[in-house]
């Protein structure tokens, strides 16, 4: 077995695209279902709204680079807005059903014949990064750190993105720690009293819709720029729920719990499939009646075995703690 | 009259007020902080309140009791924004409340507390109090992110938290979650947490339910205290020992109306007020509940 290979496939994995990616959608669910207790079903479409405006604006419509951040962000706000205003007064699970619809109906419009000038339909649209690449201050030629090499493009971004995970955990660690973050957590734990206590509960909700919506879709700029395509495909129910399982795994309501799932999980998901290939590769026994593509199942399998596990002995998550938790019982 | 020797000038102050009002339902009060018109909610067919002129006065204690399902807790629930009735209009220190959130009745100094404790709890004790407190700076977004712009606040918060923690015998548990607390520390901790917001007029939904006797003494202390310093407590309460201990007026709610009102010796003799409760059967041992609604009185 290349070792070697393994190795840098894992580590490309835990601190790569993906794991930025979804780091960031974790990183927004934590400031909503972490701490506010929203139940936000919809991560992906806020990442698609992001991807494609800027795709579509730069690819499409030949506005610059920052015209399409900017744009994408302030999609990303509408999106929250026109989600929270109807369901947010509501109960809990009405943003649930809401969100989870919504996200849907974004990636069948992004996906639909109709509008294939504009998103580019099933093929999704993939020149439009030339701009964000022009800004890349690294000399071209490859770079390798440990066993990983990477081409000076690859480096920038993950460089940009590991940055803005940086900044969105700062963002979430001031206001967490802050009067403002306490009335989240007091609305997470029980609304009614938040309100008897003279807070705005809406307006709270609102703003925490709105913020983790905008961190999570800087996960969706990375991913485009990162695969310097866009796909609606990506931004289906998956998506969000690898988010939901990566928050979990590294513990809700705490700043890191995101990113130290998003690093476990993608190590897991990746490792896993490496490491099976090359077992089937070297003819192991057992393991080789397996073709390549049904290994790349049985990691799904093997990963959400491992989270059943951990929900067993660790519900909390990685960083959580349990003694919080076990006050639910009461 | 049984006047306890730590009761000050606010409760003779409270007594004497009351004194010259009719034992009437809706009577008119000298001082009124809440008046309350026309209020009527009702639930499919149910007329779950409808209570017609109702008035609390100011700096006193008032108990509104009533047999289990009058209405107390929706009546509370509709004064303080957390229920919209289908008609009528109540006015808090001369402002119509009709139609305003919850929240900003509670600011405007009118909080309440609930029948069914709600303890924030993953929230440490302390951090209960904190977010007790109205107007704070840090609570806003933009500021919430610049913590010089809100520390001096938050110490000022802080040790007003802590001196009501005090008050309430719960600074040993300061630093526990809030869920970790016994049912009776929680009311306690509840009701000192209506209290960072420094309110005009607190409402009890039942605060001694489920507390230990021994308890129980200490959070009567604590209500009394409310009313040395000058607030008004309307409270709901089943024990009636408890009801003539501390309150000043008592306001007699069944099937959603006000049938009775009187200092609690009187209206604990009116016999509208034993029919409610007991349906009648004023043969009956009135004792059957535990509790005594007539005082032995040989006359
Ligand atoms: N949300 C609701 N939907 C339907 N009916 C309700 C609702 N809330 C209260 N009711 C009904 O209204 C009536 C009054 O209820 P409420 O809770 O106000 O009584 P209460 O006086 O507080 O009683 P208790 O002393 O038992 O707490 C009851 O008959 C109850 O069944
Ligand atoms: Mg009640």
């Amino acid at each position: 077995m290349d070792w070697s290979f393994i190795i840098s496939t894992t580590l490309l994995a835990a601190f790569g695209i993906e794991a930025i990616v979804f780091g960031l959608a974790a990183i927004g669910l934590n400031l909503q279902f972490g701490y506010t207790g929203l139940l936000n079903f919809g991560q992906s479409a806020f990442l698609a709204v992001a991807a494609y405006s800027l795709a579509t604006l730069v690819s499409q419509m030949g506005f610059s680079f920052w015209i399409g951040i900017v744009v994408g962000i302030l999609a990303a706000v509408l999106l929250a807005l026109l989600l929270g205003v109807p369901t947010l007064r509501l109960r809990a699970d009405y943003l649930a059903i809401v969100t989870i619809a919504a996200a849907e109906i974004v990636r069948l419009l992004l996906r639909s014949v109709t509008l294939k000038e504009w998103f580019g339909g099933s093929d999704g649209i993939n020149d439009f990064s030339r701009g964000f690449y022009d800004l890349n201050p690294i000399a071209i030629g490859r770079y390798t750190i440990g066993p990983i090499s990477l081409s000076q493009d690859q480096l920038f971004i993950i460089i940009v993105g590991w940055c803005l995970v940086a900044l969105a955990l700062l963002v979430t660690w001031l206001l967490v720690r802050s009067p403002w973050g306490r009335v989240l957590k007091g609305i997470r734990e029980d609304e009614d009293a938040v309100r008897s206590l003279g807070k705005n509960v809406y307006l709270y909700k609102m703003q925490a819709l709105i913020i983790g919506g905008v961190l999570g879709c800087l996960g969706g700029f990375v991913y485009a720029l990162g695969r310097q395509a866009v796909n609606p495909d990506f931004f289906g129910t998956d998506s969000t729920f690898f988010a939901y399982a990566i928050l979990i795994l590294g513990g809700a309501a705490r700043v890191f719990g995101p990113v130290l799932g998003a690093i476990i999980f993608w190590a897991l998901i990746q490792g896993s499939d490496v490491i099976l290939r090359s077992l089937i590769d070297a003819g192991v026994p057992v393991v080789s009646l397996m073709t390549a593509s049904q290994a790349a199942i049985i990691r799904f399998i093997l990963v959400g075995a491992g989270l059943m596990i951990l929900m067993i002995y660790r519900p909390q998550g990685i960083l959580g703690d349990r003694k919080e938790l076990a006050l639910d019982a009461r | 009259m049984p006047d306890s020797p730590v009761a000050g000038s606010r409760k003779e102050a409270a007594v004497q007020a009351l004194a010259a009002v009719p034992n009437v339902p809706g009577a008119p009060k000298p001082d009124p902080i809440l008046v309350a018109d026309h209020v009527m909610r009702r639930f499919g067919g149910l007329t779950a309140v409808d209570v017609d002129h109702v008035e609390i006065q100011r700096g006193a204690i008032t108990a509104l009791i009533g047999p289990n399902g009058a209405g107390k807790t929706t009546f509370f629930n509709l004064l303080t924004g957390f229920d919209t009735p289908d008609s009528g209009s109540w006015l808090f220190n001369g402002k119509d409340l009709a139609g305003i959130p919850a929240y900003r009745v509670a600011r405007m100094g009118m909080v309440r507390t609930f029948q069914l404790t709600k303890a924030l709890s993953r929230m440490k004790v302390i951090e209960n109090m904190r977010l007790g407190s109205t107007g704070q700076t840090g609570e806003r977004l933009w500021a919430s992110m610049l913590p010089f712009t809100w520390r001096k606040q938050e110490r000022e918060i802080t040790s007003r938290a802590d001196a009501l923690l005090e008050r309430f015998n719960l600074l040993a548990k300061r630093e526990d979650f809030a869920g970790s607390l016994s049912g009776g520390q929680r009311k306690l901790l509840e009701m000192a947490r209506a209290l960072m917001s420094g309110p005009e007029m607190v409402m009890l939904d039942e605060p001694m339910a489920g507390v230990n006797p021994a308890l129980t003494q200490s959070l009567l202390q604590h209500i009394k205290d409310l009313r040395e310093q000058g607030m008004t407590v309307l409270f709901v309460e089943h024990d009636m020992d408890m009801v003539r201990d501390i309150s000043d007026w008592v306001i007699v709610m069944a099937q959603g109306r006000v049938i009775a009102e009187g200092p609690p010796e009187d209206v604990m003799k009116d016999s509208a007020v034993i029919d409610a409760y007991l349906g009648g059967h004023h043969d009956k041992a009135l004792t059957a509940s535990g509790v005594s609604f007539t005082e032995e009185d040989p006359a």
